[in-house]
């Protein structure tokens, strides 16, 4: 099915949703509000015209001012993909999960929640899935902070971030 | 047939009957090259220098010639812990565990360039353990990304050659070797994080 016969569709029905369509791009994508990016993702499962029933990505993204995530939605059975996307405001990155749509979201949201520090409201066990439990910070932020340290353990390379690399190895950085 | 032996003896050199059939050497030499022929490695791969560490198991280049070739799957029973592959920080108390449940006299020997500096991490790793000589004394270190597994099996014999150099006697020595390195004590997570 033509993208853009499914961006026509969920125009129909979540008209006032849609904030950004792209049909040009390689890859077509809508981006929608986040208020109702659960339904637009339910009506995608669901409407017997897309079928969309494999979940392939959820992907949180740093877009430098705001948060986002996209989802690639895949039907088997009529083989085309629809990729939906939302921003979401930096002090307030929260948006509902699909895990109870898709269950391959589960540890896609956690992983977008542990890298990028997206909150999905309504995910059974939103816990980091890749850096340890008591890890501090998001690591696929822009302004993140590199550690210094973990539990005693100094974590960086000594004076790779400074650069007085040099001097404790003595040998030159190229 | 007790003739035939007794002349074959009486026609021989007791000199050289000597040096054909008896053998002179030290019990540290002959302990270690027991031991050394039978070091049990734990599998402990993590990453991609796992891959290298199984080919080295393998036919092509098996490790099973130098007594090597059973790894162990428990650290109770392993001697030599092959640290092959990437440590996380998320990894590095598990690791230290292992390490702290081998029995004496145990070695490290650290494959790869992640676990020496970090390797190819080592400048944007957050979440790479630079080294895991941070967390666990470290015997033998064989660079490469990965190593071939010949360089593998140089590693090996360097620990053969480091268990060659030990004495019996020389207990104060062994018994120095930190059993809790740094006395660093982790306590793992038991289970996810309670939600709030």
């Amino acid at each position: 099915m033509d993208t853009s016969q499914v961006f026509a569709a969920i125009r129909e029905r979540f008209g006032g949703a849609i904030v950004e369509e792209n049909t040009t791009n390689r890859d077509p994508f809508v981006k929608v509000a986040p208020a109702s990016l659960h339904d637009v993702m339910a009506f995608l499962r669901d409407d017997p015209r897309f079928r969309c029933d494999l979940l392939s990505l959820v992907s949180g993204v740093d877009y430098g001012d705001d948060l986002g995530v996209v989802y690639h939605a895949e039907s088997t059975s009529l083989g085309h993909v629809v990729v939906v996307k939302a921003d979401l405001p930096r002090a307030k990155a929260e948006v509902a999960t699909v895990s109870d749509l898709w269950s391959a979201a589960n540890w896609h949201e956690r992983e977008a929640f542990d890298l990028v520090g997206i909150t999905f409201t309504g995910h059974p066990n939103l816990v980091r899935i890749l850096t340890a439990e008591d890890w501090v910070g998001h690591p696929l932020r822009k302004d993140y902070q590199f550690p210094t340290e973990y539990h005693g353990i100094v974590c960086e390379f000594e004076g790779i971030h400074d650069g007085t690399w040099a001097e404790h190895t003595g040998e030159q950085l190229g | 047939m007790t003739q035939a032996i007794n002349q074959g003896l009486d026609n021989q050199n007791p000199d050289s009957l000597l040096k054909e059939n008896v053998i002179l050497t030290t019990l540290d030499a002959l302990v270690n090259w027991m031991r050394k022929g039978s070091v049990w490695p734990l599998t402990f791969g993590t990453a991609c220098c796992a891959i290298e560490m199984m080919a080295t198991y393998a036919s092509k280049y098996d490790l099973d010639r130098f007594g090597a070739g059973i790894p162990r799957a428990t650290p109770r029973q392993a001697d030599l812990m092959i640290v092959a592959g990437t440590v996380n920080h998320k990894m590095a108390p598990r690791v230290k565990r292992l390490y702290d449940q081998m029995p004496d006299p145990k070695f490290v020997l650290a494959m790869g360039g992640c676990v020496i500096k970090g390797g190819p991490y080592a400048k944007y790793g957050y979440h790479v353990l630079q080294g895991v000589d941070r967390i666990i004394p470290v015997d033998v270190y064989v660079p490469g990304c990965p190593p071939r597994p010949e360089a593998l099996i140089e590693g090996l014999f360097r620990v053969q050659q480091k268990i060659m150099r030990e004495k019996i006697l020389d207990r104060e020595r062994l018994a120095a070797r930190p059993k809790v390195f740094d006395g660093r004590e982790w306590t793992l997570p038991t289970g996810p994080p309670k939600k709030k």
